[in-house]
């Protein structure tokens, strides 16, 4: 084979290779911050179930089930996830049976066409806490408390986001971050400012020609000159939000959800805000995805056997066309 | 066949009465002789047809489980997901076989475009192609719209809207595709009809295709056309063999993939369900669509006062790929590969990597900006490229272009003898 084709090839491969690693590289466009259109950039936290053979802890499982059903349970429904699946946490179906006996079930219609309510059984999926949506928005100041089955699949981030949330309220933020919000704010600010006043002053120059002409006209007001942002009532939130340097436009409708001893673990470790946050994002990404362990396992085999398969594959068209050489 | 297979005596019965043994023999066995060079690209063929299977059967599984209601679209998926016996795997094969299905369909598309495989010959071979591609695209749109979250609503409800840009009947075209008006539960249950029946109409066009592949043979490297039986090899078992490994390297990628990131390729937006109350802030399509969309978006001007911006995008977008069925009438280079036309060869690459910059722009949001320049200045200047490549540069390059000497035979490649000069460029057009 001439070099010079070789060179073709080489480079129709490379070219290729670019073009489809363009495409891969919009889905790094929905990356956390541009996804999250105006949130603060989180942190990346190492997790147990990451990488190729990450798997689940057992025992932050547990200790954020606690977390979900003492601390969560109240506002978000796991419409997905039924108390059976609970035993993948390492429960038994005495204590699967106990947890599913807390939470009453609406069931029915009985023999006389009446809906009852009955304590719940290990086959039940987790009752939501609101009948509707607009319960919940009514009791929340008109924002719904999303489901929380499938949300660490749902943000960009996944279990890093939900982390985030929750440690994002002011108490918990580090002062440097909310500094860098303020100034992020503090530049918009001044942008939107300096649009102001540009057209402010286009339309007086349109007044100022109305006037002189005898016309009548009202005269534009002169944009304020913003105050830096020094602190998060400067914000501007509205009145529902909860100051929240993780979620999109730094205002989230619900109230810091932990604040440290929210639960009182079983196993005796201690509740502090972090651990909280951290064992119920890992739950909550079991919740997300329950065979994510088998799917996995499944994988490391899969791949195993193509790679001696192809291996195999290889070798035999080695041999087949020797004779063509 | 050597083998004494078909001396067996039940063989030979059905044979006499079904000549299908001799049917597939000289189909994909050794009864079909192909050129003895073709290269690794010429494994993306079988691949994709690997890949069409892969859907479908996947596919028939998924359907015995999903609902098409908008009450119950999204439930039944995550059910899939839970609850069926790996369920999981057969969503994630399905969802990432589409993107790998378009990324092999894409490779077989470039490397027609390199070495001229649309050339006479083989210009209905080309045309058929075009058609799987558009059977395709409208396939996996339809698909998505399935799990019936916040990207599939949001995706249908502004492509459907693209047909309102039809002058004077747009609108009534856009309420018939929906079913109503809005996108709603008689537009999810027609999608999902036709995500049903399309992959069907793809199969029976692939059929053709190959047809019409068997009549000539492959193309190759070289671009030349096989003087004899030294040119052939039988392709079984050479490219049987040869396509088994490369199918063996695709399933490992889409392996990992499916097993290791198998939401890389989609938007987490899809995973709340659809809500026609809540827009999301950012509507992405697939990734396999973005060259297209950012086309569609990059006009952004009323064109002479008589197209519309809407219009205009829509024409260009669909135009896009419309212009890929007159490629060969465009192209009038009696060379057909690349190897040997070095000007066109420069194009080429600019092309893909035009094709590229086309791809990140559809990702972005149309009002940012990127080294300094707006998202819709690039997208049009990229736009109007894909164009010119083909309708201005295409032409020209091919009429004063000097190609390079061409060898006399795949068997005696340049090595021997420098093969014949300039004046031998327009032998491989002529039937040998
Ligand atoms: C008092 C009710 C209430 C409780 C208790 C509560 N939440 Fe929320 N949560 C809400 C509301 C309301 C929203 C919607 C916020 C919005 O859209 O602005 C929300 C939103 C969220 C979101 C989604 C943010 C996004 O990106 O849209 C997450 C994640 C979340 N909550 C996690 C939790 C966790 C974990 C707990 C338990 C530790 C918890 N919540 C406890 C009311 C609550
Ligand atoms: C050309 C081949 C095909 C392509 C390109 C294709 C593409 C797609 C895509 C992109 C999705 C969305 C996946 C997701 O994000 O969840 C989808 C879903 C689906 N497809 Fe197909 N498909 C093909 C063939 C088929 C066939 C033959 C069937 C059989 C009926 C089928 C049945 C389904 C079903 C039931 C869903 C919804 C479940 C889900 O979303 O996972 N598909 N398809």
């Amino acid at each position: 084979m001439p070099k010079s084709s070789r060179y073709g090839r080489k480079a129709l491969a490379a070219s290729l290779v670019i073009a489809l690693s363009g495409g891969l590289g919009m889905a790094l466009e929905s990356s956390p911050a541009a996804a999250a259109g105006g949130g603060f950039p989180f942190p990346e936290q190492s997790w147990s179930f990451d990488g190729v053979f990450g798997t689940f802890d057992r025992a932050a499982l547990q200790r954020g089930f606690q977390v979900y059903n003492e601390a969560c349970s109240a506002c978000h429904g796991l419409e997905y996830v039924a108390f059976r699946n609970l035993a993948a946490l390492g429960y038994n179906d005495e204590q699967i049976k106990a947890f599913a006996a807390e939470k009453l079930i609406v069931d029915g219609p009985d023999d006389e066409g009446e809906m009852f309510e009955r304590e719940g059984r290990p086959s039940d999926l987790f009752p939501s806490p609101f009948p509707n949506a607009q319960a919940a928005a009514a009791s929340n100041n008109g924002a719904v408390p999303p489901d929380l089955s499938l949300m660490a699949k749902a943000r960009a981030g996944g279990a890093d986001y939900i982390y985030a949330i929750l440690m994002g309220y002011q108490d918990s933020l580090p002062e440097s971050v909310l500094q860098e919000i303020f100034d992020l704010r503090t530049a918009e600010n001044e942008k939107k400012y300096k649009a102001a006043l540009e057209e402010y002053e286009d339309r007086l120059d349109a007044y100022q020609d109305k006037i002189e002409d005898g016309q009548t006209a009202t005269e534009p007001v002169k944009p304020e000159k913003p105050e830096p942002v020094t602190s998060v009532e400067d914000l501007g939130l509205p009145d529902t939000a909860h100051f929240n340097a993780y979620f999109a436009g730094f205002g989230i409708a619900m109230g810091q959800p932990l604040y440290g001893d929210d639960v009182e673990f079983a196993d005796g470790t201690e509740a502090t805000i972090e651990q909280q946050a951290r064992d119920v994002a890992h739950f909550l990404t079991w919740a997300a995805e329950p065979t994510m362990e088998e799917r996995k396992r499944s994988g490391i085999k899969v791949i195993l056997f193509l790679i001696v398969l192809t291996a195999l594959f290889y070798a035999v068209k080695r041999k087949v066309w020797a004779d063509l050489h | 066949m050597s083998n004494g297979f078909m001396e067996n005596s039940v063989v030979r019965w059905i044979e006499h009465r079904l000549p299908i043994f001799s049917f597939i023999d000289h189909s994909v066995g050794s009864g079909y002789p192909a050129p003895r060079n073709l290269s690794y690209w010429w494994n993306f063929g079988s691949l994709a047809g690997v890949a069409l299977v892969i859907m479908i059967i996947t596919g028939i599984m998924l359907a015995m489980q999903y609902t098409p209601h908008v009450d119950y679209a999204f439930d039944s998926v995550e059910r899939i997901m839970r609850d069926v016996n790996h369920g999981w795997l057969l969503r994630y094969l399905h969802a990432n076989g589409a993107s790998f299905f378009f990324i092999v369909v894409y490779i077989h598309i470039f490397r027609g475009l390199y070495y001229g495989s649309y050339k006479a010959p083989r210009e209905l071979l080309w045309i058929l192609g075009v058609v799987i591609l558009l059977l395709m695209m409208a396939t996996a749109f339809m698909g998505y719209v399935l799990p019936w979250g916040q990207m599939s609503f949001w995706a249908a409800t502004v492509i459907t809207n693209l047909f309102s840009a039809i002058p004077l009947i747009g609108e009534s075209i856009v309420t018939w595709l929906w079913g109503g008006f809005s996108v709603d539960n008689p537009t999810l249950n027609r999608f999902y009809a036709l995500h049903y029946l399309l992959p069907f109409v793809i199969f029976a066009v692939v059929f053709v295709h190959i047809w019409a592949l068997h009549v000539h043979g492959s193309n190759n490297p070289l671009g030349i056309d096989t003087k004899g039986p030294q040119d052939k090899i039988p392709f079984h078992p050479y490219y049987t063999v040869k396509d088994l490994f490369g199918l063996g390297v695709f399933l490992i990628v889409l392996s990992a993939f499916v097993f290791f990131a198998p939401n890389y390729l989609g938007h987490p937006d899809n995973y709340i369900p659809a809500n026609p109350l809540s827009t999301p802030p950012h509507i992405v399509p697939e990734w396999y669509f973005l060259p297209f969309y950012a086309i569609l978006r990059a006009v952004d001007f009323d064109f002479l006062w008589i197209v519309p911006a809407k219009l205009g995008g829509v024409i260009l977008m669909f135009g896009s790929i419309m212009v890929l069925f007159i490629l060969p009438w465009l192209d009038r280079s009696p060379v057909r590969s690349a190897k040997f036309r070095p000007i066109y060869r420069q194009f080429f690459y600019i092309f893909a990597i035009d094709c590229v910059i086309l791809g990140i722009m559809g990702a972005k949001s149309a009002d940012g900006n990127t080294f300094g320049m707006t998202n819709v200045f690039i997208s049009q200047v990229a736009t109007f490229y894909y164009f010119a490549h083909f309708l201005v540069i295409i032409p020209l390059v091919s009429t004063l272009e000097r190609p390079k000497p061409l060898p006399s035979s795949i068997s005696e490649p340049v090595l021997k003898g420098g093969g014949s000069m300039a004046g031998a460029t327009a032998k491989p057009m002529e039937k040998a």
